[in-house]
């Protein structure tokens, strides 16, 4: 590769020479993007359980100078937006201890097995469009024709770093976790992926040939939005996500009051600190996918165009869709701190008798529905 | 090519050969001394078959202090204080117990308005107790928030103590013969307005819990205890009552005065985790019930036995005015609360089932030898029977549902 200094080149031009560079800085800033998003959904779960149990939650952490500013410094304090910060920092600080009885090697892989799965998938996840001249682009890092398959793919590999913790702790406890962990993602998988056909079946009607495409679903939802008419597959992968994200009711992985910390019982400091990311930037990702699917991903309301063009637009897309997810988002935490916790045995067999009965159902109905239409 | 026939008997005989290797190891799980839902120092060495308890082996002591030897080292009021840390989330019930387990040593009647208050703060006490115990439970089955709710109620329970007895939680607040003082002014208003509070809040908790489907899921049909079991294993309290045994002493063998009031006793069908929730809910209602009408009905008079003045010190501006008075004060202060010799055995219902104190005295202040029967230790005599065939998160949710106090088993 020849290196030439740097000059004004023609568009076309410019574009391809840098591709990778340019791609890599793209990825960077949205795995930046998420990362952040989820430090701020652990405030945000801080304070709706606060909100939830009569609390108030984090409200002293603050940062010398901006936090005097006089009327922004107290309220952002008051608001608690300095913690994630002063979270990630004391994990980031603290002490890490590695236990003497644990398998070093996958000890140290675990979670970064776990976290390259929840940052990866963000990647083919469309979150606003920019139109020009008409003409709608997707904003995702790569607009993959098998977009939903390649999140399942990924998504399905973070169970890895909960059996590698689970194996690699060699203790009781995070065995337990691990073994629960991978016995429930592999059972909600299934209903998981069976929930969401339809809705591709939907996008590929007689003529589209859109395949597995993440943005011409949400496309498709123009008017009426997945949820309307699919409420059934809905709440199926609603379900699932919140079994794959290993969430409260279904947060087998964890059980807090049984198995101690789950898994990550072994582990401390920042690493520990990269499972708990992990699992938020899941919860964050899992809500995107859902709301690209089943809430209209960025149209804000149903059989309302908003046809606004260029960077505005793309900004107010952007915009619709965070707002969709935060409130998917929020529904996760709102679950968690009010129902209690299922049984590792009675999560079974309502993801075996019941979710997966309940998806392929669902599944041949919708087959039916549409070919009767088709036809 | 020849292909070789298969019969079912040989697939069958094959597979009895290969019996042995299906088998599966079992594993020890040591769940406690300290771990998050044993409610203090319970250690339970599990054998699990997978996720299935074969085997259940509770190891109590963690927290032994000698209470009982303690005892006999000191005079009967300087014992108070070691009643607020046997079941320390229901201090006020045990002092009164004591108290009323020495004053039958001594014979002793108590004036009715001392009664009425210790019927009072029993009631309170079993409320903060239940109040504790169902939020613990809640947890324990992974709902967090209903134990935010309980504990705040709680709180606020403690501070009406705190105005009470000068401490939230050792209360420390009875004495042989009596009270430590009376109830502060307008202290009853706001019990009165804490329990009128206190009942949305309890059906908020029922709103959150009773036909929470996960909930019920969790704890119907776990941890059966049959009627037999619980009697022949010596439970108490909620627990007993959860079986269908409608034994409480408040009514069968009342004290301080609790034939004077209404209540009714709620009693489970079944027997298992979910009865034993229903009966704490229940009881805290009911306890609710009797805390109104104690206000209601407060008698006037003195809060101590006036009469009795080898047990209880006269009040102060006496002491300090007259000489007879000041050698009684002299006297019970130094020597302890005099006692005759002899042996008594008293049992107060108190939140978690039947506190009992048996007394051997030789006469004078100090007990030759106090034994006390903490009621979770007999409850939680049943572990090994009922965890066995469950699961790990059975044990969890057995444990809540029994709602034990180590401070009392280990004593």
């Amino acid at each position: 590769m020849n290196r030439q200094p740097k000059q004004w080149r023609p568009k076309p031009n410019r574009m391809e020479l840098p591709t990778f560079v340019w791609v890599i800085i793209k990825a960077a800033v949205l795995a930046g993007v998420l990362l952040s998003i989820s430090n701020l959904a652990v405030l945000g779960e801080r304070k709706v359980s606060s909100w939830i149990q009569g609390r108030v939650g984090p409200n002293r952490t603050s940062v010398p100078i901006i936090g005097s500013i006089p009327v922004i410094g107290p309220m952002l304090t008051r608001l608690g937006l300095f913690q994630p910060v002063a979270d990630g920092l004391k994990l980031l600080l603290k002490e890490d201890p590695v236990p003497d009885h644990v398998n070093k090697l996958y000890f140290f892989l675990a979670p970064v097995a776990a976290m390259i799965p929840a940052t990866t998938t963000v990647a083919v996840l469309p979150f606003g469009q920019i139109i020009t001249d008409g003409v709608s682009v997707p904003l995702v890092l790569a607009d993959l024709d098998i977009g939903i398959l390649f999140i399942f793919a990924v998504s399905s590999l973070g169970v890895y770093g909960m059996i590698l913790a689970g194996w690699a702790s060699n203790s009781k406890y995070p065995f337990i976790g691990g073994i629960r962990s991978s016995a429930q993602m592999i059972s909600y998988e299934l209903s998981m992926g069976l929930s969401i056909l339809p809705v591709f079946m939907w996008a590929n009607a007689p003529g589209v040939d859109s395949g597995l495409n993440l943005f011409s679903v949400v496309q498709t939802q123009q008017g009426a939005w997945g949820v309307m008419f699919m409420p059934v597959a809905a709440l199926l992968f609603l379900v699932s996500i919140f079994a794959e994200t290993n969430r409260l009711p279904f947060d087998m992985p964890e059980s807090e009051s049984e198995l101690v910390a789950g898994f990550s019982t072994e582990y401390g400091s920042f690493k520990f600190g990269l499972f708990f990311a992990a699992e938020y930037a899941h919860i964050i990702v899992g809500s995107g996918v859902f709301v690209v699917l089943f809430l209209g991903g960025w149209h804000w309301l149903p059989w309302v165009p908003m046809h606004v063009e260029g960077l505005l637009g793309a900004a107010l897309s952007i915009g619709v869709f965070l707002g969709k997810t935060t409130f998917i988002v929020f529904f996760f935490m709102w679950i968690r701190w009010t129902l209690p916790r299922f049984r590792y045995d009675q999560i079974m067999k309502l993801g075996w008798t019941m979710m997966l009965p309940l998806a392929v159902v669902n599944l041949i109905v919708y087959a039916l529905i549409f070919a009767l239409l088709d036809s | 090519m020849a292909t070789k026939d298969i019969s079912i008997g040989d697939v069958l005989s094959r597979s009895s050969d290969y019996e042995h290797e299906l088998d599966t190891e079992k594993m020890t799980l040591s769940m406690g001394p300290s771990h998050p839902s044993t409610h203090g120092v319970l250690r339970l060495i599990l054998e699990l078959d997978g996720e299935v308890v074969t085997k259940c082996e509770p190891v109590l002591g963690y927290l032994h202090r000698g209470d009982e030897k303690i005892a006999e080292n000191m005079t009967y009021n300087q014992f108070v204080p070691y009643t607020d840390r046997l079941d320390y989330l229901a201090p006020l019930a045990n002092n009164v117990a004591y108290a009323i387990a020495v004053e039958k040593l001594a014979h002793l009647e108590v004036p009715p308005r001392c009664q009425a208050i210790r019927v009072l703060v029993s009631e309170l006490a079993r409320i903060s107790a239940h109040l504790l115990g169902l939020g613990a439970y809640a947890m324990d089955t992974g709902a967090l928030t209903v134990f935010m709710f309980t504990f705040t109620e709680r709180e606020k329970l403690y501070t009406l103590f705190e105005k009470l007895t000068g401490a939230r939680l050792t209360t420390s607040f009875t004495r042989i013969g009596g009270v430590a003082r009376d109830l502060p002014e307008d202290w009853m208003n706001e019990v009165k307005h804490f329990v009128d509070q206190l009942i949305p809040v309890l059906d908020e908790v029922d709103g959150l819990l009773t036909r929470n489907r996960i909930f019920v899921d969790r704890t119907k049909d776990v941890g059966v205890i049959s009627k037999e079991d619980a009697i022949s294993y010596g439970l108490t309290g909620p627990n007993l009552r959860g079986s269908g045994v409608p034994l409480d002493l408040r009514v069968d063998r009342p004290y301080s005065g609790y034939e004077k009031y209404d209540f009714d006793v709620p009693i489970g069908s079944v027997g298992d985790s979910y009865d034993r929730y229903l009966i704490r809910m229940e009881e805290m209602r009911q306890s609710v019930f009797i805390v109104k009408q104690v206000i209601e009905k407060m008698p006037e008079g003195p809060y101590y036995a006036e009469d009795a003045k080898r047990i209880f010190p006269p009040s102060k501006d006496k002491v300090m005015s007259s000489m007879e008075e000041l050698i009684q004060n002299f006297m019970i202060t130094t020597q302890g609360p005099q006692m005759p010799a002899g042996e008594v055995y008293f049992e107060a219902e108190n939140p978690k089932g039947a506190l009992g104190f048996f007394i051997h005295s030789k006469g004078g202040g100090v007990p030759y030898r106090m034994k006390i029967r903490g009621p979770s230790f007999c409850n939680l005599s049943i572990l090994p029977k009922v965890c066995i065939g469950a699961m790990i998160s059975d044990v969890v949710a057995i444990l809540g549902s029994l709602d034990f106090v180590m401070g009392e088993c280990d004593r």
